[in-house]
C-alpha cells in the first residue's frame, strides 16, 4: 500500500514539477504547482503526519496558490518573452542545481539502510493522535514561537496592504 | 576640638583637588569672583587645618599616620596609600600652604586681567593637591605620584600662554628634562623593591637601621645616586637645571609657587627624606655636597650677566638650591630644610615683588629699560628690598642664619674636602651678593630708562607678553581709556608683598645659632626626623668662635659683593658695559650661559631627532603603518573591482551564482567530514 | 515498505527542479511559484525524517515553514504588484536597478 501510493502520487508530484517548467503561461506553471502540492498532502498523511496534510490543502493550495492566481489575473500576466538576460543563469546554474540533486541523492542512497523504511501509522501509533501531539507541543513548549508567528503574520498583513496600495 | 587628626590630613591634599575640579569643570561659566573665591577657599582651609596640626603635634615627636588605603597588593610587595606627619613634613605643608595661600591671593590680582583665568586658579590647585600628596607621602611611590603631579602641573602652568611659542616649548623642555630625572628615581624604587621588598620609608629606614654594617655598601650608594639623579631633574642641579630659566615664560606668580618656594624643593626634601640612605653611603654624600656646591656657582656666575629680571632670579634659584643640596651632602640636613624654608620665604617674595616691578612698568623685563623705581613704587621697593637682604645674608634677615648655618657646617665637616666645598659656597655668596644688588641698582636707583610718558594702560599691555626687550602695548583698549604713569600695584597684590617681606625678616629667627645667642629652635624641632642611630655621630670639630668668624667672613664678602654692585651700577652706571667689553671673552661665555643648551641640542637633541626621524619615521611610520594601511587599501579596491563585475543587476545570473555556490557548500558539508577527520 | 531515503531522494529532485524554474522562468510570478516548489520540497524532507525518528518536531517545523511560506507569499506578491505598476512589465530581466 505504501509504496502504491508512493508510486502514484511521487510520480505525479514529479510530473507536476516538470510540467511548471515547462509552461510559458504562469496560469499554468501555478495550477501544476497546486498538483504537486495535492500529491505532497498525499505523501504527508501516508508518512503520518494528517494534520499537515490538512494544512496543505487548506492553507497552502487553499490559500497560497488561490492568491498566486488572483495577482496573475489582477496583472493580467501573459505567456512569458523570450529574452536571454543572463547567460550565467544557464552555464552556471543549471550544472549547480544538478550538482545539488546528484550530491544530495548521493548521501541519501548511501546512507540507505541507516534510514530505515517506512510504514503506514507506523511509529506514532502510540501517540493519541497526530493533532493532539503537534498542539500539545504548540501549546506549551513552543508557546512563544507560536504566538510571534501570528504577529509575523499580521505584519505580513500589513506589508502587503501597504506595499500594494495604489499611489494617490 | 576633638578633630580627629589623622582624618583631618586627608583633607590637606583633597581640598585643592577638589577646587581644581570645580574651577576646571565650571570654571569657565562662573564669573571671575567666584573662581577666585573658590581656589582661595580651597587652599586657605588646607592652611587652616597645617597650622592646627602644628598645634597638635609640636610638643610630640612622633610620627602621625594615616589608616592605609591599599593600593598595590601582591605577594612579597605591598604598597598603600599612606599619609605620614612628622616634624620634617609639618614645615614643608606650612610652607606649601601658606606661601601657597599668600600667591593665591596675589594671583587674584596680578592674573585679572588675563583671559584663561579659571584654567590659572584650576592648576594651581592641582600642583597643591599633588605637592601636598608629595610631602605627605609615607612611600616612595606615593611620593613618585605627588612628583610626578608636580611635574604636570608645572607643564600645565609653565605653558599657560600655550598661544605662544616659546611658552609652549618651555613647558614641553621642563616637562622632558624631568622625566630624565624621574627615570633615575624609577630605577632607585625598582631597586629598592629587589633590595627591601618594600617602598614604605619605614620599613625602609629600618630596615638599614638594623644593618650598621651596610655601612658604604655598593647597592645602597647605587640607589643613592639614582635617587639624586631624580632630585637633580627636580631640583635643578646640574645638569638637569636647563628647564628653570626657560620656565619664566609662565605667568610670575608660577614661578614664585612652583620654581621658587615648592615644586623645585621637592629633591631637596626627598634626599632629606631619605637622610638614612644617605647616611649610610658617603659617597652618594659627596657627590650630593659637590653637586650642590658646583651648581651654586655655575648658576650664580651665569646670573651675574643677565639682562630679564626674571632670569636673573630663576638662576639664584638654582644656586640657593645648590646651597641646599651642599647642606644635605656634608650631612646638615636641617640646615638644608631651614634654608629651604628661608628660601621659600624670600624667593617666593622677590618672584612677587619682580611681578609687582613688571605689572607697573607694563610688561618690562628687561632691566635695561628700568631705573628709578624707588620712588614710584615705594612699597614695591621696600618689600622687595627685604628680599634682597634676605637673600644676600645681610645679618637678622633670615637668609644670612640659614645660609650661614649651611656654610658653617660645611666648613666643619671632616675631611678636606669639605673646606673646598665651604670656599665655592662663599665665593658663591660673594656673587649672589653682587648680582642681586645689581638688580637693586639697575631696577629701583638711577635714571629711569623707560619712557615715562608713553601711555602704558592700566592693567598694562600685556603683562603677559613680556617678550624682553621693550614693552608692548597690545592691551585691548577701554573706552575711557587714559594713559596712566608708571603706578604702584593693587593692594591685592601687596599684600602677600608686606607678609613675605616680614617673614623674610623674622623668618631666620627660628634658627639662630647657639653661637649668637639663640636657641636653633628649628635644629631640635627636626632632631627627631634626622636622628640616625646607625650612623656615628661625626665629631663636631667647631666651635662658637669658629662659627663667629666663619660668619663675620662671610658678611663681609657678601658686603663686598654690595660694594662692587654699588659702585659699577651706581656711581659709575657706565662701568659695567665698558668693561664686559674689555673682558669680552669672559663675559662671552657668561652671557651664553656656557653654551650648556647649545650644546645639549647639539649633541643630544639632535641626534635624537635624527634617529625618530630618519630611522623610526621612514621605517615605522612610512613602511609599515602607512604601508600597511595601503596595502589594505589596494586589496579591498580589488576586491571591490571583482565584486563589480558581479552586479549585472539580473536576477537570474545571481541565482546561477547562488545555485552554484550552494552546491559547493553541500559538498563540502557532505565530504569535508570525511577529509578532516583523515588524519 | 518503501525506504525513507527514495522519499527522500524524491524531495530532492523536486527541490532541484525547483531551482531549475528559478533560473529558466522569466515572468516574475513563476520565479515565485517555483520557490513555493522548493519550500514544499522541504517540507517533504522534514516529514519523512520526523517519520524516521519517530519525533513530532519535524512536522512542527513544516508547520512554521508553512506560516512563513504564507507570509512571505503575501509581501513577495504585494512587491510584485507595486513593481508592475511603475515597470509594466514582469520581466525578470527587466528589474536590474542595481546594474553598477
Amino acid at each position: 500500500m505504501q509504496l502504491a501510493l508512493f508510486i502514484i502520487f511521487g510520480a505525479l508530484a514529479l510530473g507536476g514539477a516538470v510540467n511548471l517548467l515547462l509552461q510559458h503561461h504562469p496560469i499554468h506553471s501555478a495550477l501544476s504547482l497546486v498538483v504537486v502540492m495535492m500529491s505532497l498532502a498525499v505523501l504527508y498523511w501516508s508518512l503520518g503526519a494528517e494534520f499537515l496534510a490538512a494544512a496543505q490543502v487548506i492553507v497552502y493550495s487553499g490559500a497560497i496558490m488561490v492568491l498566486f492566481v488572483f495577482v496573475i489575473m489582477l496583472l493580467n500576466a501573459g505567456e512569458e518573452e523570450h529574452t536571454h538576460g543572463s547567460r550565467a543563469a544557464y552555464t552556471v546554474g543549471i550544472p549547480g542545481a544538478a550538482a545539488i540533486f546528484c550530491l544530495l541523492s548521493f548521501v541519501f542512497l548511501s546512507e540507505r539502510d541507516a534510514l530505515g523504511s517506512v510504514n503506514i501509522g507506523g511509529s506514532l501509533s502510540n501517540a493519541a493522535d497526530n493533532i493532539s501531539e503537534l498542539s500539545s507541543v504548540l501549546f506549551t513548549k513552543l508557546l512563544l514561537p507560536f504566538e510571534v508567528t501570528s504577529i509575523l503574520i499580521l505584519v505580513a498583513i500589513l506589508g502587503a496592504v501597504v506595499l500594494a496600495r495604489k499611489e494617490q | 576640638m576633638t578633630l580627629d587628626p589623622t582624618t583631618l590630613v586627608w583633607f590637606i591634599p583633597l581640598l585643592p583637588f577638589a577646587g581644581f575640579l570645580i574651577n576646571g569643570t565650571l570654571g569657565r561659566k562662573l564669573p571671575r569672583p567666584l573662581v577666585s573665591a573658590i581656589a582661595l577657599l580651597f587652599t586657605a582651609l588646607p592652611a587652616a587645618i597645617v597650622a592646627w596640626l602644628w598645634n597638635a603635634m609640636r610638643g610630640t615627636d612622633s610620627l602621625l599616620f594615616t589608616a592605609g588605603v591599599p593600593w598595590i597588593s601582591i605577594t612579597g610587595f605591598q604598597v598603600d596609600f599612606v599619609f605620614a606627619v612628622d616634624h620634617l613634613t609639618l614645615i614643608m605643608l606650612a610652607v606649601v600652604t601658606g606661601v601657597g595661600f599668600l600667591i593665591h591671593i596675589y594671583s587674584v590680582g596680578y592674573m585679572a586681567h588675563e583671559e584663561g583665568y579659571w584654567r590659572f586658579f584650576a592648576y594651581l590647585n592641582l600642583f597643591m593637591f599633588f605637592m601636598s600628596v608629595l610631602v605627605l607621602a609615607e612611600n616612595f611611590l606615593l611620593l613618585f605620584v605627588g612628583w610626578e603631579g608636580v611635574g604636570l602641573a608645572s607643564y600645565l602652568l609653565i605653558g599657560f600662554y600655550f598661544k605662544k611659542t616659546s611658552a609652549a616649548n618651555a613647558g614641553k623642555k621642563a616637562f622632558i628634562v624631568n622625566r630624565i630625572g624621574d627615570f633615575g628615581f624609577l630605577l632607585a624604587m625598582f631597586l629598592l623593591i629587589v633590595h627591601f621588598g618594600s617602598l614604605s620609608f619605614v620599613s625602609v629606614f629600618a630596615t638599614v637601621a638594623q644593618h650598621p654594617e651596610w655601612h658604604g655598601a655598593h647597592f645602597l650608594t647605587v640607589i643613592a645616586l639614582l635617587l639624586v639623579v631624580g632630585a637633580a631633574g627636580k631640583s635643578a642641579q646640574i645638569p638637569l637645571y636647563v628647564w628653570l630659566p626657560d620656565a619664566m615664560e609662565g605667568p610670575t606668580p608660577v614661578s614664585a609657587l612652583i620654581h621658587a618656594a615648592t615644586m623645585v624643593t621637592a629633591g631637596v626634601y626627598m634626599i632629606a627624606r631619605a637622610h638614612v640612605l644617605f647616611d649610610a653611603s658617603p659617597t652618594a654624600c659627596a657627590v650630593v655636597a659637590c653637586l650642590g656646591a658646583a651648581t651654586a656657582i655655575f648658576a650664580a656666575s651665569i646670573g651675574m650677566v643677565q639682562h630679564d629680571i626674571k632670569r636673573v632670579l630663576a638662576y639664584s634659584t638654582i644656586s640657593q638650591l645648590g646651597y641646599m643640596f651642599l647642606a644635605c651632602g656634608v650631612g646638615a640636613y636641617a640646615a638644608g630644610i631651614f634654608h629651604l624654608l628661608t628660601h621659600a620665604f624670600f624667593k617666593a617674595l622677590l618672584f612677587l615683588a619682580a611681578g609687582s616691578v613688571i605689572h607697573a612698568l607694563g610688561g618690562e623685563q628687561d632691566m635695561r629699560n628700568m631705573g628709578g623705581l624707588r620712588t614710584r613704587t615705594p612699597i614695591t621697593f621696600w618689600t622687595m628690598s627685604a628680599g634682597i637682604f634676605a637673600i644676600t645674608g645681610v645679618p637678622l634677615f633670615a637668609g644670612f642664619f640659614s645660609k650661614d648655618e649651611i656654610l658653617y657646617r660645611t666648613f666643619t665637616a671632616p675631611g678636606p674636602l669639605p673646606k673646598l666645598l665651604w670656599l665655592v659656597g662663599l665665593v658663591t655668596a660673594g656673587m649672589t651678593s653682587f648680582y642681586m644688588f645689581r638688580l637693586w641698582f639697575k631696577t629701583f636707583f638711577g635714571e629711569p630708562h623707560f619712557d615715562e610718558k608713553a601711555e602704558l594702560h592700566e592693567h598694562g599691555a600685556a603683562v603677559h607678553l613680556h617678550s624682553g626687550t621693550h614693552a608692548v602695548m597690545v592691551a585691548d583698549h577701554d573706552d575711557n581709556a587714559r594713559g596712566h604713569a608708571v603706578h604702584e600695584s593693587p593692594w591685592i597684590m601687596l599684600l602677600p608683598l608686606v607678609l613675605l617681606a616680614i617673614l623674610s625678616f623674622i623668618g631666620g629667627w627660628v634658627g639662630v645659632p647657639a653661637a649668637l645667642g639663640g636657641h636653633n629652635e628649628i635644629e631640635s624641632f627636626l632632631a627627631p626626623v634626622f636622628a640616625n642611630p646607625a650612623a656615628p655621630e661625626a665629631p663636631s670639630t667647631g666651635s662658637h668662635g669658629l662659627e663667629l668668624a666663619l660668619a663675620a667672613v662671610s658678611v663681609l664678602v657678601a658686603f663686598y659683593g654690595f660694594y662692587v654692585a654699588y659702585l659699577w651700577y651706581y656711581k659709575k652706571p657706565g662701568t659695567a658695559a665698558v668693561l664686559a667689553e674689555r673682558a669680552e671673552p669672559a663675559y662671552a661665555i657668561l652671557s651664553h650661559k656656557y653654551w650648556v643648551d647649545e650644546i645639549y641640542a647639539n649633541f643630544i637633541v639632535t641626534p635624537l631627532l635624527m634617529f625618530t626621524r630618519g630611522f623610526l619615521e621612514l621605517i615605522f611610520e612610512r613602511g609599515v603603518v602607512n604601508g600597511s594601511g595601503k596595502a589594505s587599501g589596494t586589496a579591498v579596491r580589488g576586491l571591490a573591482w571583482l565584486e563589480r563585475t558581479q552586479i549585472s543587476g539580473n536576477i537570474r545570473s545571481y541565482a546561477g551564482w547562488l545555485a552554484l555556490g550552494a552546491a559547493a557548500v553541500i559538498a563540502i558539508m557532505i565530504f569535508g567530514r570525511a577529509v578532516w577527520m583523515h588524519p | 515498505m518503501v525506504p525513507t531515503a527514495y522519499y527522500l531522494v524524491l524531495s530532492a529532485m523536486l527541490f532541484s527542479l525547483g531551482i531549475a524554474g528559478f533560473l529558466i522562468k522569466r515572468n516574475v510570478i513563476s520565479v515565485f511559484i517555483s520557490i513555493e516548489l522548493m519550500l514544499n520540497a522541504v517540507n517533504l524532507t522534514f516529514v519523512a525524517f520526523a517519520h524516521m525518528w519517530g519525533q513530532i518536531s519535524g512536522q512542527i517545523f513544516v508547520f512554521f515553514v508553512m506560516v512563513v511560506a504564507a507570509a512571505e507569499a503575501a509581501v513577495g506578491l504585494a512587491i510584485i504588484i507595486a513593481i508592475f505598476r511603475t515597470r509594466r512589465s514582469l520581466n525578470v530581466d527587466d528589474i536590474d536597478l542595481m546594474k553598477s
